[in-house]
């Protein structure tokens, strides 16, 4: 240890924040950005979507009961699951691409901790008042009756959003009216109300209470996020070149005033509590409500808007020297961007790709391999397959089966002398297949041979196909 | 070591640990944290208390609770028989040859077959019941003592050549090494490798072999060789070798005979339990 001074204390009580009202381009953004997101959140489980009589109705469903995902008119079979892989690799680019050109937008202005705690600190405004208020309340040791009436209001405000929120999520899970019901009438499954209680406590308590906490300590994404920035960055940024020296510091009294007027509007607005003109900091959002409380000052003292504002680092050197920032697309558009998003493009052409060409009859075959044949009476040899026919239609549909391969082999269904199978709607069924190969046939004396199963339906004529292998005694055997 | 950085006031505070110009900061953790942390220790010591944890010499503390892991595997199967009692009862008391024709009491007697199936016949016949030298392949077409319903339940509830069943199948094939000649016996047996269209080993003993069959063997086998189920007698005219169709393995089979045992599942197995393999063993191919 160099310095003399004791060790400073190992843990610090929490410094409250009181974010105060702010008006401009970027808080109209937010708002916006909140209703969008919370609308679509709580709204999207009630939109109702006609699939026919055997199927749910709603828009947006993830049945895990009968591992289906509903997406309007998009239906996906657990079997399908790497389109849901395909989408978080999707939207893992699509943060990355953000990031590395707007910097933490993601975290300013869309993730759910953000736009949450905005909505609450929305509401602790409408109850309390703004933040001098709220300073008052907060100081005011004794709980009168004022103070208790308007904790209690806020604290069950709160509570009713909480129970909104956590409510809306099990709504994605099952028939979004007959759950309403269900848990109204106390009949919903215990896994409903675990969840529901849940969410409704983290909702509670990170957006009321925690807040900024948890961006700063509970979030890895912040720690990530800094791996995908570079100079070329979008950031919120202070230009101390043209606000220093501020007023009443030290430095003003000798040297002609910058134009910070020090009104700590910046700082009085930061939902983090922060001082943005301390530069850059690990606490910071972007949320970009400084700027806007920034541009309302400088235009109220006549000066240009811009002292607080999105800028890149990369332009600090040139600006410094009195020159103008580059243009926004040639910081935006450099290879990094270029790069996710060309990745983020291709995944998601690959998906498209995979939707449409998803087959209306979906086959798999599974050749059984205890044993690998087996010998019949008259000599023959006889190979089993599990063939699995999907049915994606509101319809029965029926399937015959059938092969293409050596000439004297013989296909037979497990229980029906026929060679078709029904497959009820929307399901998929096995069926037991067998491939008989008589005495002294060559695919019953040889290794191995290729053979192709087809299906088709019966009405339509649609045909599919697998490949497979027969397996003989052998010339050995 | 490098120099150490310029320093402004205003700094975070640093634990005065630098390395290559890289500095510690010592920012202190929020109260918050510390306070989530004694929670942790509080419920991982109540947790200790409430539920099994400390091992001891012999066994483990068992906790207040008294939760544990087998009841609770115990109470779920218990939970599924109990939701299975109705079908369970169906399939113990209807008729054997309509479980087929009831698909949903048909499925559910497939599935709880192929369980009771890997349970206990799967050590003999084998996991795919392909069966192995001495133990029957129940997938082909081939059976000893019949192969529709009726007879595959018979054959499971009593056994085969078992002591502590009296009503299980019996037949026992004479050890023909102490009645026949050497040279009687390797002319049956060529005669035999004949009856299923296989090449004799030796041809000039086929004809002689046909008189000895029939002299000793046709009684029960048939006088073609096609066997006879009502005593177990294989069928000597197929594909099918039970412990193997060469010269050397039929002549050890008529010298010494052969004696396959299975044991009484009644006394094991559920009515229902045995009515279930025997659907599965029915569906698995060779059925009839």
């Amino acid at each position: 240890m160099t310095d003399q001074t004791p060790p400073p204390s190992l843990y610090a009580p929490r410094e409250p924040i009181f974010p105060r009202r702010v008006s401009g381009v970027f808080r109209r953004l937010k708002w916006g950005i909140l209703a969008v997101t919370l609308g679509i959140y709580y709204l999207v489980p009630w939109v109702r979507w006609d699939r026919g009589p055997s199927l749910p109705d709603q828009a947006v469903l993830l049945d895990l009961a009968n591992r289906r995902f509903y997406f309007f008119w998009i239906e996906i079979w657990s079997h399908e699951f790497y389109f849901v892989a395909g989408l978080l690799i999707m939207a893992g680019l699509g943060l990355f691409l953000f990031t590395s050109a707007l910097g933490r937008v993601w975290c300013g202005y869309a993730c759910p901790q953000t736009v949450w705690t905005d909505l609450f600190i929305l509401v602790e405004r409408w109850i309390e008042g703004d933040r001098n208020a709220r300073l008052r309340l907060h100081r005011q040791k004794r709980w009168d009756l004022r103070k208790l009436r308007l904790r209690m209001t806020k604290w069950l405000t709160w509570l009713v959003i909480s129970v909104a929120t956590g409510g809306a999520w099990v709504f994605y899970f099952a028939d979004a009216p007959t759950l309403m019901a269900d848990l109204l009438r106390g009949q919903a499954h215990p896994v409903a109300y675990i969840t529901v209680a849940i969410l409704t406590a983290t909702t509670f308590v990170f957006g009321g209470f925690m807040r900024e906490q948890i961006c700063i300590y509970a979030c890895p994404w912040p720690r990530i996020q800094a791996a995908m920035m570079d100079e070329d960055t979008l950031v919120v940024g202070y230009r101390d070149w043209r606000g220093e020296p501020r007023k009443h510091s030290d430095a003003a009294k000798t040297a002609p005033m910058g134009d910070c007027i020090d009104c700590m509007a910046c700082v009085n607005v930061c939902p983090m509590g922060i001082d943005i003109r301390d530069g850059q900091q690990l606490e910071c959002i972007t949320c970009a409500l400084c700027i806007d409380a920034c541009d309302d000052v400088m235009q109220k003292i006549g000066k240009p808007r811009g002292l607080i504002d999105y800028m890149a680092l990369s332009d600090e050197a040139e600006e410094r020297a009195g020159g103008a920032p580059k243009n926004l697309w040639r910081h935006v558009l450099r290879p990094r961007t270029i790069l996710y998003s060309v990745l983020w493009s291709g995944v998601g052409l690959v998906l498209l790709y995979a939707l449409f060409i998803r087959p209306d009859i979906e086959m798999t075959v599974a050749p059984l391999r205890n044993p690998t044949f087996v010998t019949l009476s008259d000599g023959s040899i006889r190979n089993t397959y599990d063939v699995r026919l999907r049915n994606k239609n509101n319809e029965e549909r029926s399937f015959r089966v059938f092969l293409r391969g050596d000439p004297a082999l013989r296909v037979q269904l497990e229980g029906t002398p026929y060679g078709t199978v029904l497959v009820p709607a929307d399901t998929s069924l096995r069926q037991r297949v067998y491939v008989i190969a008589p005495q002294g046939s060559g695919p019953a004396q040889s290794e191995r041979s290729d053979i192709r199963f087809w299906v088709e339906d019966d009405s339509t004529g649609e045909r599919a196909y697998r490949d497979s292998s027969f397996t003989g005694k052998g010339q050995s055997r | 070591m490098s120099k150490k950085p310029q320093r402004q006031e205003g700094d975070p505070k640093t634990t005065g640990h630098i390395w290559d110009g890289i500095e510690e900061f010592d920012n202190p953790m929020p109260r918050w944290w510390l306070w989530t942390f004694y929670a942790c220790i509080i419920w991982g010591v109540a947790y200790t208390v409430a539920y099994p944890a400390w091992p001891l010499v012999s066994r483990a503390t068992q906790g207040v609770l008294g939760y544990s892991t087998r009841a609770e595997v115990a109470g779920d199967i218990a939970a599924v028989d109990a939701a299975n009692a109705a079908i369970t009862a169906r399939l113990a008391s209807m008729p054997l040859e309509e479980i087929a024709q009831d698909p949903a009491l048909d499925s559910f007697a497939i599935s709880a077959g192929a369980a009771v199936f890997r349970t206990w016949c799967a050590q003999c016949h084998g996991a795919g019941a392909a069966g192995a030298k001495g133990y029957p392949n129940l997938l082909d077409d081939d059976w000893l003592w019949g192969g529709d319903i009726d007879a595959i339940h018979t054959t499971i509830a009593h056994g085969i050549r078992n002591e502590e069943d009296d009503d299980a199948r019996y037949s026992q094939m004479p050890a023909f090494g102490e009645l026949l000649e050497e040279q009687e016996i390797a002319q049956v047996v060529n005669y035999v490798m004949t009856l299923s269209g296989a090449a004799a080993d030796d041809p000039a003993l086929v004809g002689a072999g046909q008189t000895v069959f029939e002299d000793n063997c046709a009684s029960c086998h048939g006088e073609k060789g096609l066997g006879d189920r009502t005593q177990g007698a294989p069928n000597l005219a197929d594909a099918i070798w039970l412990f193997g169709g060469d010269a050397k393995t039929l002549t050890h089979t008529v010298t010494n005979s052969r004696f396959g045992v299975m044991p009484s599942w009644q006394n094991r197995l559920t009515e229902a339990e045995m009515r279930a393999v025997a659907s599965y063993v029915h569906q698995l191919g060779g059925g009839e």
